[in-house]
């Protein structure tokens, strides 16, 4: 087919309309999407929601919307799961499932990406935006505006990972996209074109974000706020923002050598004419291992909060947890080959990084011991927060266990792209990343929105959960030392079968779990009057975001908060002093909001979409017109404004569901769009 | 605290931050340029019966190139030299030598470009010159969005003057420049001195 | 507004004139070596190395100014941190690619041996 000099590699025949699966799916998500539409429109809220929260600079709308991207995405990645669980249960002998190869190749592979990419990282990015700044005693972020571009660019990557359900295909290559596999030679498609876009542009917004983050924290805290004095959470998102600062460049320069290699024909990773396909998995890799800890280290901070709240304790250990969270971001960089032992190097490589992945064991053992001390003896509550963090620490230990055992070069060589390994990176991010998040989202939904989550839905999502990733991922163990290997569209040994059918068993009561959580949400917000927090401090914690009330006025402090202590608020409790600001106030000096960053993702999703189907007119067009938006950007000075005195004494006057979500009307009058 | 006083210590910290913040930036990308590098080393062999480094390169070329590159760098300090004295005339004038020096650069890095595909030692040719084209032409493309970034610069210079948001801005640029030039030392000796040698 | 406190040094001419001169003699000593071809090609490396090293040092600080001074003390430490990671990063996949690709070299006497 020659490509067009208008719609590039683009026909009518890129949709896959003969497909009822993927057409079924394109049809529930537009009409879901179209529903959504029509509501708001009903409401008449569409300029609601463009002024105050699409255009929002504000961390916490910001923070917000990335945690339901997040939701959104992994109700996608988790459908992709069930179809993948149902289709090995099935597929054995003579049945063939219901999948055919190549789409079946698309799903384990959208899985993979969306989960990691599209589901861990906003949704602990939508955490960190919400609590960060308020832990440190922060108005915003260091650059608020950057912030919102970051999140229109994830939006974008998304939904071009989205767009590729209907226009075209997905790659086939796994979410790593491995060469040779993923040269153009073996997948002339675009489906590895949407997988390098969409990681390829998310990616920059997550180094923004890094960048964003690191600044904040390190220039922005409240007086007193040594760094020893940093609440845990704020300390984990510090080095997490460290290992994205560092890590993503390598991804960037990585995906962008793929890339010359499938638009330019060059030779980086191909078979011939001197590339090494190698250098990719090394490369990749680089990236990779510390992205594991990037998802799973901000979930350490959440269960040092929790554990600590919920044990009516101080954290046991707190600078030996500081501490084993720098080791841990140190070491992370320096284990990268475990992922690739079976590769081809000789026994003295292999040792040292099998050797270096045993060490990480430590510093993470020190932290586990850290939240044990913590609970003992304490009077833990046994709240659905706490719930979560429980079922994290004794699962994480196991699937730890399991890492171990792969650490060792030669068993490696045995469960290598084995179930096995399937198993024991889902019993670390599961309960290392998606739990934390989860105790995350309802320990601090009261702070965003003003009122609790519902208890008795949230111990069902629990356990319905914790059970359904049992039965879900044992099994695959077992699976694993039968030699089962991952990515199977179909056996021929019915000893398998039984174990596939439990871990489907599993995957439906998952899939309960997550409609408990629907259901949590939904409840929650009919009673929400009973569930409402008046105090701001609804738990009794101890740092500062429980200082100021739920959900934050939009300038978090009328005055800053002053830290003498550790756990700051708790020493404020505790020494009885006031912690909400008296008159008289002073004026406040906030961000303007914006379109442009909205304007920034669009033009992102277009350039992607043109690059992925060699529509070379728009992405030249799309990379002209983020051009002038930056230029014009830099001639604007207009990007902030002060709230007077009078207008700060106004608002906290007012009580606090006064600044609900739900009210546009308590807002100040100058708090216009532009752009 | 009269509102001017503290919009006044607001712009400054929002400088600092801004800097330090660049800074950042300008550290990933040198994760960036050292993950081209250690590509570049490990396919540097790689010529698949095509030329060597040795075979293609002019040193005197190259020799050419750098200066263009090392005095566009001086002349930067210059133009900062020229801006914390708020002498925006001179600022402008040193600016114009460093864009028109780095512009040369940029002139002469296409032009040897342009003679390597025409002779069939294209990027495609093999995984050495792959490694080449992605590594000095990831540089080049930093080089010319400096230019563009110094041709804003001059605008706003003339039309605006030197207000804090300026010289913020041209901090960052400058920062971004010589920036430039400590990973063209790193290009010359590993991709052009030592594939001679 | 004079945007002193940052960064208390943003150079002199001396200083960036003395720069140069450093980044000059360097990149001349580089390319003379080479081009000239005077010392056997082991030792040109060696002092190829040293130069650019010396170099990239002259440029930090003349140009960027980066010194032990408190303002910059974040600066230095982020670049510091950088550079460790890029000695992990370099360093590690040219010893994985080198082991490698040393292992899977077709051995003349024992390539049709069968294993």
């Amino acid at each position: 087919m020659i490509p067009s000099a208008v719609l590039g590699k683009l026909t009518l025949s890129a949709i896959p309309y003969h497909n009822p699966i993927i057409m079924g799916a394109v049809g529930t998500a537009s009409l879901l999407g179209l529903l959504v539409m029509v509501w708001v429109t009903w409401m008449g809220r569409w300029g609601y929601l463009w002024r105050e929260w699409l255009t929002s600079v504000d961390h916490k709308r910001i923070g917000v919307m990335y945690v339901i991207l997040a939701v959104i995405m992994m109700l996608r990645g988790f459908a992709d799961a069930i179809m993948m669980r149902t289709h090995q249960a099935l597929a054995e002998g003579l049945s063939q499932g219901y999948l055919p190869p190549d789409h079946y190749n698309q799903v384990f592979s959208a899985h993979g990406t969306i989960m990691i990419i599209f589901v861990a990282m906003p949704f602990f990015i939508g955490l960190m935006n919400f609590v960060v700044p308020l832990q440190i005693g922060a108005r915003d972020v260091a650059y608020p505006f950057v912030n919102s571009v970051s999140f229109w660019m994830t939006v974008a990557s998304a939904l071009l990972l989205m767009v590729s359900l209907a226009v075209g295909d997905f790659s086939q290559a796994g979410w790593s996209g491995y060469p040779p596999l993923s040269e153009t030679q073996f997948s002339p498609g675009p489906g590895v074109d949407y997988w390098i876009w969409g990681l390829q542009l998310g990616g920059v917004g997550t180094l923004l974000t890094g960048i964003n983050f690191f600044v904040t924290i390190l220039r922005l805290r409240a007086p007193g706020m040594s760094l020893m004095k940093m609440p845990v959470f704020t300390w984990t998102i510090l080095v997490t923002t460290v290992l994205i600062m560092l890590s993503f460049p390598v991804l960037t320069a990585t995906l962008a050598l793929l890339t010359l290699d499938r638009y330019l024909g060059m030779h980086f990773f191909t078979n011939d004419l001197g590339g090494n396909q190698m250098m990719f998995t090394n490369l990749f890799w680089v990236w990779g291992h510390p992205e594991v800890y990037i998802v799973i280290l901000p979930a350490f901070g959440i269960f040092s909060e929790v554990v600590s709240t919920f044990s009516r304790k101080r954290l046991f250990g707190y600078v030996s947890m500081v501490y084993a969270t720098v080791a841990i971001a140190v070491l992370s960089f320096g284990v990268w080959l475990h992922h690739f032992f079976t590769m081809g190097a000789g026994a003295n490589v292999n040792a040292f990084f099998g050797i270096a992945t045993m060490v990480i064991a430590v510093p993470t053992g020190v932290k586990v011991f850290n939240w044990l001390f913590t609970m003992y003896r304490g009077r833990i509550e046994f709240t659905t927060p706490m719930l979560w963090s429980l079922g994290f620490i004794v699962t994480f230990t196991i699937g730890g266990m399991t890492g171990v055992l792969l650490s060792v070069p030669g068993a490696d060589f045995v469960l290598h792209n084995s179930e096995f390994l399937v198993a024991h990176f889902h019993n670390m991010l599961i309960p290392g990343a998606l739990f934390g998040y989860f105790a995350g989202y309802t320990f601090w939904f009261p702070k965003m929105f003003g009122f609790r989550l519902d208890e008795k839905w949230g111990r069902r999502a629990f356990w319905s959960w914790l059970a359904g990733f049992y039965l879900a991922f044992m099994p695959l163990y077992a699976l694993g030392f039968m030699g089962m290997p991952r990515r199977l569209v179909h056996y021929d040994n019915p000893i398998w079968q039984p174990y596939l059918l439990v871990a489907l068993l599993g995957t439906f009561l998952v899939a309960y779990g997550i409609f408990c959580q629907v259901v949590q949400l939904m409840v929650s917000i009919r009673h929400r009057d009973a569930l409402r927090d008046t105090t701001g401090d609804v738990w009794n914690s101890h740092s500062l975001e429980w200082s100021t009330t739920s959900p934050p006025p939009f300038y978090n402090f009328a005055r800053l908060p002053r830290v003498e202590a550790l756990d700051a608020f708790a020493h404020m409790k505790e020494q009885g002093l006031p912690h909400r600001a008296q008159a008289p106030f002073a004026p406040i000096h906030m961000p303007r909001n914006t379109g442009v960053g909205v304007a920034m993702g669009a033009i992102t999703f277009v350039f992607g979409f043109a690059m992925v189907w060699h529509i070379w007119w728009m992405a030249s067009a799309s990379l002209a017109a983020m051009l002038a938006v930056v230029v014009m950007l830099a001639n604007d000075e207009d990007v902030d404004y002060m709230v007077s005195a009078e207008e700060v004494a106004r608002l906290e006057k007012g009580s606090a569901p006064a600044m609900a979500f739900a009210s546009a009307a308590a807002t100040p009058s100058d708090l216009k769009t532009q752009g | 605290m009269t509102a001017t006083a503290h919009a006044h210590e607001h712009e400054h910290d929002a400088t600092e931050n801004a800097v330090f913040g660049f800074w950042l930036y300008l550290m990933t990308d040198c994760i960036l340029f050292a993950s081209l590098f250690a590509t570049f080393a490990v396919l540097h062999h790689n010529t698949a019966d095509g030329p060597t480094g040795k075979e293609l390169f002019d040193l005197r070329y190259v020799l050419v190139e750098t200066m263009f590159l090392l005095l566009s760098s001086f002349s930067n300090g210059l133009a900062m030299l020229s801006l914390h004295r708020q002498a925006r005339r001179a600022t402008v004038q040193w600016l114009l030598l460093t864009a028109l020096l780095g512009l040369g650069f940029v002139v002469m890095e296409v032009n040897e470009f342009s003679r390597l595909v025409m002779e069939g030692n294209g990027p495609d040719r093999s995984g050495f010159l792959s490694a080449f084209f992605g590594l000095v032409g990831t540089h080049g493309a930093h080089v010319s969005i400096g230019l563009i970034w110094m041709t804003v610069m001059m605008g706003q210079l003339m039309f605006k003057g030197i207000t804090p948001a300026v010289t913020s801005r041209l901090l960052r640029l400058s920062l971004f420049w010589h920036f430039l030039d400590v990973i063209w030392i790193g290009v010359f000796t590993v991709v052009y001195l030592m594939e001679v040698l | 507004m004079q945007p002193h406190s940052h960064g208390a040094s943003h150079g002199s001419t001396r200083g960036y004139l003395l720069g140069f001169a450093l980044s000059l003699i360097l990149t001349l000593v580089s390319f003379g070596l080479v081009m000239d071809g005077v010392y056997p090609a082991s030792v040109t490396l060696v002092i190829l190395v040293a130069a650019a090293l010396l170099q990239i040092l002259v440029q930090m600080h003349f140009f960027l100014h980066l010194d032990r001074s408190s303002s910059q003390r974040w600066n230095v430490m982020v670049l510091l941190y950088t550079l460790i990671i890029i000695a992990f990063l370099v360093g590690g996949s040219l010893w994985i690619m080198h082991n490698t690709a040393i292992r899977m070299m077709p051995m003349p006497m024992t390539m049709n041996m069968g294993h």
